[in-house]
């Protein structure tokens, strides 16, 4: 036991010691989340549209207005003839054009029905999706105000609701996602070198010729780093509460016991790499590239998972940020219990053990 | 204290032969020095020692244990310093030597008797990092770290490269002092003067054990008659001689070149001085000399 502690201490000196890494390792989440957190966003705000309006009327002139005063939407240009339109998209001028049709006042007072119609670039899908409708949302706005006026014998009130998130903040979505990334990454890449580390060194030589055991070894590597991912995760978890505005709906001590669970988890997997490599290099890379992508496609904060062909869901399964993604949502952002998220975290605590067994297994008692 | 028998180990998968059926016995309260250029395969061997590598053949035991199958017993019970330093560079003097303590369950008070004659040198710069130590220094502090679970055995591999004379020397003094407090010494070095020091030394070379004796047995069973050269034009000299019927080897040693003649051939000094005369030489110098272990060296490897 005595051993095992004089292995602790040193591992926390090591990591004391080495200031630029640290400062590097506490402020690069601070600098990942404020960049994604802010950067990444598919909300769609002060969006450019151009009005194709030949009628001039009244009706057409307060749409206008209504669509430029609101937030989402700046009015840059008026046209003349729809050829304009694809003009103004090839350059990117605009989202969205929005076309009256010919004498629409008229027409609307007269038929009771008049058409817009919306041109959308939809080159980047998601963003023409909601520019599309939003503006329909804001013509549907005024479509209500006039059946105010008239009473209408049947008529369908359909109200939605956003539960969780009315707002549809984009941040609900993207800060949990980052967490799990940075999570990942930074934890599995801090216990990938770790070992590798003394290899390279040629530490590892003297300490094998020791009464040390692979687990000591092993163990006393993950503390200090399952201290820093703490320390990261408390960080992360300020800063998403105060300067995101994202809410701490659940219970602190299991948003925080669950965090703690997946750190654990990446650092395993750190070490896994750690004691199946030979330099730190290829250590890094592995920990880094190999985990960046299947962490990102995988966690289901980009791409549905429901989406995905059935195969690709399957491999799902056996990546881990999509349990803590999960698990963050419904913690976090819904207020769930922890008997709504026990089964992810069986899985994730099963994983945790595996990769720390196999880490086990796989060092390696002599040279080579 | 410690057998070898028939050890062989190969790397690359046999591509590179490193050792070659190694026989060997250490006697306890030994200081043995093994002693080979570099690649000869020292450090093989003392990875295979210290149970760090499986020997391809063969059977070796440290204390009576197996260094493949007892290995958890030998790793308690011998201190192993190894040819690249490597204590921690980012903790300081004392903490390495805490850690190495505490690693075998025991602490520098328990101990300090044993490795004062050598900490108490390093322990006014004990809040140093050892990444920041001369050489010498170095070799001290990893000695220290080595010897501070009181080991039974300590095996040195090239503790002395890359350490200035004076230093080389305080640290022969060191395991002479060492040896009398009973330990087996286990030593290795390129450099040939440093046998001298060494109850018995072990001569390897390309992965092959070429003698094992006392400095003395191995000198002593110098065949040739040995000479020490020199003239004013030394790059002449040894070319000239090397053409000469009946000498065996020539070569350069400091401002010398030694030459070794085969008793039975005739050739003696007369002879030999007269043979540079006609080939121009000045100041010819021939003494008859006794030889060194470089030169027995040299003569096995033939």
């Amino acid at each position: 036991m005595n051993t095992f502690l004089a292995f602790v201490i040193k591992e926390f000196r090591h990591v004391l010691r080495d200031r630029r890494s640290l400062i590097v390792v506490i402020g690069m989440p601070i600098i990942m989340l404020l960049l994604y957190g802010f950067a990444l966003s598919n909300e769609v705000k002060n969006s450019r549209i151009a009005i194709l309006d030949t009628s001039r009327d009244d009706v057409t002139r307060t749409l206008t207005e209504r669509l430029d005063a609101s937030r989402y939407f700046t009015v840059v240009q008026h046209i003349d003839r729809p050829e304009e339109a694809d003009a103004l998209f090839r350059q990117g001028k605009v989202r969205a054009v929005v076309v009256f049709q010919p004498m629409f006042q008229q027409t609307l007072l007269h038929t009771n029905a008049a058409s817009v119609q919306i041109l959308a670039d939809a080159s980047d899908t998601n963003t023409g999706n909601t520019v599309a409708f939003y503006i329909s949302n804001v013509l549907r706005a005024y479509q209500n105000e006039l059946l105010d006026q008239q009473k209408l014998p049947y008529h369908i009130n359909v109200e939605t609701q956003m539960a969780y998130n009315p707002q549809l903040k984009s941040a609900f979505n993207f800060v949990p996602g980052v967490m799990v990334l940075i999570l990942i990454l930074l934890c599995s890449m801090l216990t990938a070198v770790a070992i590798v580390k003394e290899k390279e060194m040629g530490t590892m030589e003297l300490i094998l010729v020791s009464p040390v055991r692979p687990w000591m070894m092993i163990v006393a590597k993950a503390l200090p780093f399952l201290v820093v991912g703490l320390l990261n995760v408390a960080v992360i978890l300020i800063m998403a509460y105060t300067i995101l505005g994202l809410p701490l709906r659940g219970s602190l001590l299991l948003l925080i016991a669950e965090c703690g669970l997946f750190v654990l988890l990446a650092l395993s997997l750190g070490l896994f790499i750690s004691t199946r490599t030979n330099s730190q290099q290829v250590a890094l890379f592995i920990s880094l590239v190999g985990l960046m992508l299947p962490s990102l496609v995988f966690s289901g904060f980009m791409f549905p998972l429901e989406n995905m062909p059935k195969p690709l869901q399957v491999v799902s399964n056996i990546v881990p940020t999509k349990y803590f993604f999960s698990i963050l949502k419904s913690v976090m952002i819904k207020g769930l219990g922890f008997s709504y998220v026990w089964k992810e975290t069986l899985i994730m605590a099963t994983m945790t053990l595996v990769l720390m067994l196999l880490a086990i297994r796989s060092f390696k008692i002599r040279l080579q | 204290m410690i057998t070898v028998q028939n050890i062989s180990k190969t790397y690359n998968k046999g591509a590179v032969k490193a050792l070659d059926n190694i026989n060997l016995e250490i006697q306890r309260g030994e200081l043995f020095g093994l002693i080979g250029p570099d690649g000869a395969g020292k450090t093989t061997l003392f990875r295979i020692l210290a149970t760090l590598l499986v020997p391809d053949q063969g059977t070796a035991t440290v204390n009576g244990a197996d260094v493949v199958r007892d290995y958890k017993a030998i790793r308690r019970t011998i201190g192993y310093m190894p040819g690249r330093f490597s204590l921690y560079p980012d903790l300081t003097i004392l903490e390495n030597l805490e850690f190495y303590a505490a690693v075998f369950g025991t602490t520098i008070a328990e101990n300090y008797a044993q490795i004062k004659p050598i900490y108490s040198q390093i322990e006014p710069f004990k809040h140093r990092r050892a990444g920041q130590l001369s050489g010498g220094m170095k070799q001290k502090l990893a000695l220290s770290c080595a010897l501070v679970h009181q080991p039974d055995v300590l095996l040195l591999d090239e503790p002395t490269t890359g350490v200035d004379p004076v230093s080389r020397q305080e640290f022969w003094d060191m395991l002479q002092l060492l040896q009398k407090t009973g330990l087996t010494i286990v030593v290795s070095t390129p450099y040939m003067d440093e046998a001298d020091r060494c109850d018995r030394i072990g001569l390897i070379q390309k992965g092959k054990m070429m003698s094992v004796n006392t400095p003395q047995g191995i000198t002593s069973g110098y065949q040739p008659d040995l000479y020490a050269v020199r003239s004013s034009n030394m790059y002449q000299l040894i070319t000239d001689l090397r053409q000469l019927d009946g000498i065996s080897t020539c070569y350069a040693f400091g401002e010398d070149a030694h030459v070794s003649v085969a008793s039975n051939s005739g050739l003696n000094a007369p002879a030999m001085e007269a043979f540079l005369k006609q080939k121009a030489h000045n100041n010819i110098q021939i003494t008859p000399i006794a030889a060194s272990i470089e030169d027995c060296f040299i003569e096995l490897m033939r």
